[in-house]
């Protein structure tokens, strides 16, 4: 894999008067990664992405789009793009196809390219029975899609995504996350800005957080959850109460911490992976039941809760409201 | 090569989406239909076509033209397919160009309808058509330019409306379509020359009539003025208001 950066953004800041949107941030998008942009509404996302593909103005810092300087060479960098605004922006009157042809043409590909190529993308993203529909008959995920195909048209080096899965079904968001990941294994590099955890975790291989215009944590899904990560947790539930086993269990096995959790469950956690043989021996020694034995794992969400301070219902309030 | 395939396809696109809806062409034809019926009812019938005609193709060309490039933009916008157009690598002079080059042909057409018109009631053969359709083709520019500057300005489509009615009917009345402007009382008069629409009308008279208050080319020039100054402005407006 090429590891030349495809996008460099460096302390990149966008102030309205007094407001900073944006505050200084600086990260880098790797050739053929999905790297995604998560923060609640309002964080700067969009005012990053915006700044990223020509639409807003920085105030301070720099963005090079494949070595090209993008604010001195807007045009240059844009031919460079595909962009997906988070609103399926195409013509309601023109057919699908059409509408991806007119999007062929602003790049200047010639008829019989852009034909095949519409061709090509309606057939990909199972479009091409409505691809003689106008625009405006189709359902908002069927829409969704096609605006992603508009911004693909054109073989772009990096595919801009904003809030891909904002306000669809359950269903066309499955669809979409599919198409997100096939385009990456096909070789394109997408950068994604969304406030559902569960895009951010499915898809992208890398994820920054961003929280009031600053960028606060970065990297895979698994660099995040082990930064956070305080050790290994094995949590049992047995026959019996657990405020009364904890004490024994914590004498058996002192490299640990136990503890009572409620009722009948125990919590056991150690630096290093906990092997379920010796714990099970024991319990069996003691003739007590057990009925389930599992590791905690940190979720995204955890994660994200716990740098930013934000709490998940607060996220989960955002979700409903887009869903709307 | 890429500018022109997206230049042309941008053209192809607003005319087919915008100029030659049915309801367009309608409004085309029913309006200088209307404005002459209204001209000949007020004039018990004794209406001097040649003398009517320069200012009817005039307001015909200012109506279709402020109006539909104003609406079509803010309606583009507002729905954000506009954005899509910005973000395409084709400069924005190409762009602009693209979208009231629609416009100035709408316009074309526009002013066709009153001259089809006139023929059945009065011989044209002594219009100088090169000239007629050189100050249509300076009037279309530069109404369709105000209506660039209206669009870059306005939020909502309404709002685009009443912003081409606040241009258009002063213009009307002002710039020698309905009476000569040397009629005017003085202050009104100089008012008059400060808008683009009293030069096109003014060449336009002169190919169909013969009468001409100025010479033809002092009114391409101020009409080459005016476009330029509305261009520039328009793009002042997308670059430091729409990419702010």
């Amino acid at each position: 894999m090429d590891t030349k950066e495809i996008v460099n953004v460096s302390n990149l800041k966008k102030t309205y008067g007094d407001f900073t949107a944006v505050n200084g941030i600086s990260f880098s998008v790797q050739p053929g990664e999905i790297f995604g942009f998560l923060g609640p509404n309002g964080a700067g996302k969009t005012t990053t992405i915006n700044m990223m593909i020509g639409l807003t103005k920085p105030t301070e810092g720099s963005i090079t789009i494949d070595g090209i300087d993008a604010q001195k060479h807007t045009k240059k960098a844009q031919a460079l793009m595909g962009i997906v605004a988070d609103e399926s922006n195409l013509y309601d009157e023109m057919s699908g196809f059409d509408n991806l042809c007119f999007c062929a043409s602003l790049y200047g590909m010639k008829k019989e390219e852009r034909e095949s190529r519409a061709r090509q993308l309606l057939e990909q993203f199972s479009l091409a029975q409505a691809g003689n529909r106008p625009f405006k008959a189709y359902s908002k995920g069927m829409r969704r899609k096609l605006t992603i195909a508009a911004g693909i048209i054109h073989y772009p080096r990096i595919l801009f995504l904003d809030e891909p899965t904002t306000g669809i079904d359950v269903e066309s968001a499955r669809q979409l996350r599919e198409l997100i990941v096939d385009l990456k294994n096909h070789g394109t590099t997408i950068f994604i800005t969304t406030h559902y955890i569960e895009d951010a975790e499915r898809i992208c291989d890398r994820i920054a957080f961003i929280v009031e215009g600053k960028i606060v944590a970065t990297g895979t899904v698994e660099e995040l959850m082990e930064s956070m990560s305080s050790g290994h947790t094995l949590q049992l539930v047995t026959e019996q109460d657990a405020q009364e086993l904890a004490d024994d269990l914590q004498a058996r096995f002192e490299g640990s911490k136990v503890s009572a959790a409620k009722g009948n469950t125990l919590n056991i956690v150690s630096k290093d992976r906990i092997p379920l043989l010796p714990v099970m021996q024991y319990f069996d020694q003691k003739g007590i039941t057990v009925y389930e034995a599992k590791e905690l794992r940190l979720t995204l969400e955890d994660v994200f809760v716990k740098i930013t301070g934000i709490e998940s219902g607060h996220l989960e309030k955002e979700k409903a409201g887009a869903g709307k | 090569m890429s500018t022109w395939i997206a230049f042309w396809n941008i053209l192809k696109k607003d005319m087919k989406n915008y100029y030659l809806m049915p309801s367009n062409v309608n409004w085309g034809i029913f309006f200088p239909v209307s404005w002459t019926l209204t001209q000949f009812i007020r004039s018990s019938g004794n209406i001097d076509v040649l003398e009517f005609l320069p200012g009817l193709m005039a307001v015909s060309v200012l109506f279709a033209t402020t109006s539909m490039l104003s609406v079509t933009i803010t309606f583009e916008r507002k729905g954000r397919s506009f954005e899509r157009l910005l973000l395409a690598p084709l400069s924005l002079n190409a762009l602009l160009l693209a979208k009231i080059t629609g416009t100035i042909l709408f316009g074309l057409f526009i002013a066709s309808v009153p001259v089809l018109l006139a023929s059945f009631f009065v011989s044209l053969s002594g219009v100088n058509w090169g000239m007629a359709y050189l100050s249509v083709l300076l009037i279309a520019l530069t109404s369709t330019l105000i209506g660039l500057v209206i669009a870059v300005s306005a939020k909502e489509v309404f709002e685009a409306q009443m912003m081409s009615n606040f241009f258009r009917f002063p213009m009307m009345f002002l710039c020698g379509t309905m009476m000569p402007v040397q009629k005017l009382p003085a202050l009104l008069r100089i008012a008059a020359y400060c808008l683009p629409l009293t030069y096109g009308t003014d060449i336009l008279n002169r190919s169909i009539t013969g009468a001409s208050a100025l010479p033809p080319l002092a009114c391409i020039f101020a009409l080459a003025v005016f476009s330029a100054i509305l261009f520039g402005a328009s793009r002042y407006t997308i670059n430091n208001k729409w990419i702010s």
